[in-house]
């Protein structure tokens, strides 16, 4: 056996290590190190409730508004008060905004260009993949990038500025919309829609949207494949094998994204053992067992608590070990899928279980189906309705904020006492995705998916199976240490 | 045009400063740092090399073997636990911080890109668990993991693009100005922060500057009068141009209806009151305008406040007008 650490991992937001135990030419174990710790949890002790909304967002640049969104939610849960109809839309648009920005960022930017590597340069759709998708030098990457710039001038009008906002607020939202202000998102929107269509899809987004099958999907794919960026993916993930690369546990859960104060548009939920199944969050646990913390059983997050120690032995990351009923479960945009009951992803999943390839289209098919809805309630804004409630003082009370950022499940669990916050626990969804080995020795979602992956012993590259699965989760590693 | 090799690192911090650099004003940030002969030699989100690729680029630049011109640290240096940097550790156990020095050492020009790298920021918050400095500053006084006696090798000491996150086009346009030899201790203010944003106040162009005339305040989130008296707001007293230039396309702090927190000021993030609120002594706020005689505020506060239009009082609390401006013949005859 070698061992070989793998690190830093780039193209990731956020740092990343990754040690793996290699046999016969085989990953045999893994270990996903965290190696950043900020203290977050630590700085907020003492603060006054609402200065969390500044805080919060600064824990990660990428999912600025979904930390903010989550925080919103806890503390107007212990205030016992609820956004307007309007505040919550341009609550909704907003991380939307954010969340499909993301789903872009991730594919062109970090995803994508593994492919022009030249390990890869003796197949037949590799001049494509390097002039298209090449690090620095390819096309998509100047073509992207003020594409994504303009969509995130919605963020101007919805939210003053990306990332670090204060509009998204526990009373709703701080920036009432004027009416040319709708129709200038509107013209944005369309924008957006027109690249994704053109660009990424090579076809409408409610083509994409239907499309309810692997055979389908393979089937659409073929004449698009020297035409449309997604269609290229998907010929390059189908002569790779990568629906057989990076399966977890297929146990997948979802806080539910986009509430409309009653009814989410992606219900939460828990997909496990091949069904539905309620989501119990009071079955969430934070296991410390591998992790660089004080403490060694498991806490309930409204419960935990965050004290490093940094000498620990038989610790290797600064990630927390998440679990819900004891189990390892995947977050992120395929669990949102899965649990929605997406047929696409079902399939997928239902054939090959999880896979790199299920978790890149999973995140497509969001860009498919969440832009028409944004076009939606840009029509569904009262007008003269309020945007915000006022927020008011808290002396004792706590909160939970379940949402879903683009990665998965997000959840901030607040306790405030004597008017000041007693105690703040997060769990990002990377720190589902890449938590460490827990009391029992079971190893981390990502640590189980890198298991059996090719990898060369004695090299000192990092293969590029395992930087492809290591990829496919869209890791955001600041979030997940916090 | 002689090519400048420009290295990125990130530490204690959240990655949002580059997001929003992503966001910069031009035709893409790529093609236009080549424009003006800028070479990435490496950045986190952006670069091929990952793992040891990557390492040997560090260790190349350390050497001398690649000469390093532009070094831009984003997030801040994390000193602890016990002064060992280990709460950010590299492959080997090597410290980030550790890492930065031997590049600082390096470097032509040195930049701190954020709050963070400049002063500390966000991440030296509170008990500051992580002993987390700036480049060369502990907030607002020298020092930091360089030093007060720090020069990069062009001369400069740590350029401060503070801010959290920064403005996208405060770094392009300083990357710009360090590119064509344009860079001066003289171009940098008192905090070392660029003039080319810092000489502003975010004040300037505010969408509100009516309200704040006539003291016609905002009460609650989502208001559309001032939010000096009541929210917190600081812009009349913060170093930037965020209400010149604009976020996002038409977007600023104040347009997006919330406080300028500082974000630019060294120790922002510890205000010594919640942010959403201003600090006031016998009901007068205690962060005046900046320049502004106390006695002068004071009167013209009073004066003003008395002769506020019916329209921007009532404007002033509701989130959108409820009265609109009179129609008024602008011609003479």
């Amino acid at each position: 056996m070698t061992r070989r650490i793998v690190g830093p991992f780039n193209r990731v937001e956020g740092d990343l290590e990754v040690t793996l135990d290699i046999v016969s030419g085989r990953v045999q174990a893994a270990y996903v190190n965290s190696p950043m710790y900020r203290g977050f949890e630590q700085i907020l002790v003492g603060k006054h409730p609402q200065d969390a909304m500044v805080f919060v967002p600064r824990i990660c640049g990428i999912c600025s508004v979904a930390q903010s969104a989550a925080a919103a939610l806890a503390l107007a849960q212990g205030m016992g008060i609820q956004p307007p109809p309007n505040g919550r839309l341009a609550a909704n648009l907003t991380l939307a905004a954010e969340n499909l920005a993301d789903h872009l960022s991730h594919f062109y930017l970090f995803f994508m260009p593994d492919f022009a590597r030249d390990g890869y340069r003796d197949h037949a759709w590799f001049a494509d993949a390097q002039a298209r998708f090449k690090a620095v030098t390819g096309s998509a990457a100047a073509e992207v990038l003020p594409v994504r710039a303009k969509f995130m001038n919605v963020m101007g009008y919805l939210a003053g500025r990306w990332p670090h906002t204060l509009s998204v607020q526990p009373g709703g939202s701080s920036r009432a919309l004027e009416e040319a202000e709708k129709l200038r998102l509107k013209i944005l929107l369309a924008e957006f829609r027109g690249f994704l269509e053109n660009t990424l899809f090579g076809d409408s987004l409610e083509a994409v949207a239907a499309l309810d099958s692997e055979a389908v999907l393979n089937a659409w794919m073929e004449p698009r494949a020297g035409r449309a960026d997604f269609p290229r993916f998907l010929n390059i993930a189908r002569s790779l094998g990568l629906q057989h690369m990076g399966r977890a546990t297929d146990r997948f859960i979802s806080y539910g994204a986009y509430s409309d104060g009653t009814t989410p548009l992606f219900p939460a939920g828990l997909w496990a053992e091949e069904k539905l199944q309620p989501l119990d969050i009071g079955a969430i646990r934070e296991d410390v067992t591998s992790s660089w913390m004080a403490g060694d059983g498991a806490l309930a997050p409204a419960e935990g608590h965050t004290l490093p120690q940094p000498d620990k032995a038989e610790a290797y990351s600064w990630c927390k070990a998440p679990r819900l009923s004891g189990q390892v479960v995947e977050t992120g945009a395929l669990a949102r899928q899965m649990v929605a009951g997406h047929p696409l992803a079902r399939d997928m999943v239902n054939i090959h279980g999880a896979s790199v390839t299920a978790r890149v289209v999973a995140r497509m098919l969001e860009l498919a189906l969440v832009v028409p809805v944004m076009e939606t309630w840009l029509r569904q804004f009262l007008p003269g309705d309020a945007y915000c409630l006022q927020s008011h003082e808290m002396e004792n009370a706590r909160g939970i904020g379940l949402i879903e950022a683009a990665r998965g499940s997000l959840g901030h669990w607040l306790d405030v006492r004597d008017g000041k916050i007693y105690n703040y626990q997060i769990i990002a969804p990377t720190t589902w995705n890449f938590s460490p080995r827990d009391a029992a020795g079971e190893p981390g979602a990502l640590e189980q998916a890198l298991v059996g992956l090719e990898a060369e012993e004695g090299g000192n590259a990092a293969p590029l199976a395992v930087q492809h699965v290591v990829r496919s989760f869209d890791p955001c590693m600041v979030c997940t240490v916090h | 045009m002689k090519g400048l090799n420009l290295l990125w690192l990130q530490s204690g911090g959240c990655g949002g400063c580059t997001l929003s650099l992503l966001n910069a004003d031009c035709r893409n940030l790529i093609d236009t740092l080549k424009d003006f002969g800028i070479n990435l030699l490496w950045h986190p989100s952006l670069s091929e090399q990952s793992a040891d690729e990557a390492n040997r680029i560090f260790d190349a630049c350390a050497n001398g073997e690649t000469k390093l011109d532009i070094l831009c640290l984003e997030g801040s240096v994390l000193k602890g636990p016990f002064g060992s940097g280990g709460f950010h550790h590299r492959t080997g156990s090597v410290s980030m911080m550790s890492l930065i020095e031997r590049l600082a050492k390096v470097a032509q020009y040195t930049v701190a890109v954020g709050s963070c790298a400049a002063y500390g920021g966000v991440t030296s918050a509170g008990i500051n668990p992580t002993d987390a400095c700036g480049l060369q500053y502990d907030i607002d006084a020298q020092g930091g993991l360089l030093g007060e006696e720090y020069r990069a090798l062009g001369g400069l000491p740590v350029i401060n693009i503070a801010g959290c996150p920064t403005h996208p086009n405060w770094v392009l346009e300083t990357l710009v100005a360090v590119a064509g030899g344009e860079m001066y201790e003289d171009n940098l203010d008192v905090y070392r922060r660029p003039r080319l944003f810092a000489d502003h106040l975010v004040h300037h162009g505010c969408k509100r500057n009516e309200f704040y005339e006539f003291k016609a305040s905002a009460h609650k989130p989502s208001d559309l009068g001032c939010m000096m008296e009541h929210m917190g707001c600081k812009g009349t007293q913060v170093h930037a141009d965020c209400n010149i230039r604009l976020w996002n396309g038409e977007g600023s702090c104040t347009r997006g209806g919330y406080a300028c927190i500082a974000c630019t000021e060294p120790g922002f993030e510890e205000p010594g009151h919640p942010f959403g609120m201003t600090p006031k002594v016998a009901g007068i706020p205690i962060g005046l305008p900046t320049d502004m005689p106390k006695a002068w505020f004071v009167a013209l506060a009073a004066l003003s406040k008395s002769a506020t239009p019916k329209r921007v009082r009532e404007n002033a609390v509701a989130d959108h007008q409820v009265v609109t401006p009179a129609n008024k013949r602008t011609r003479l005859k």
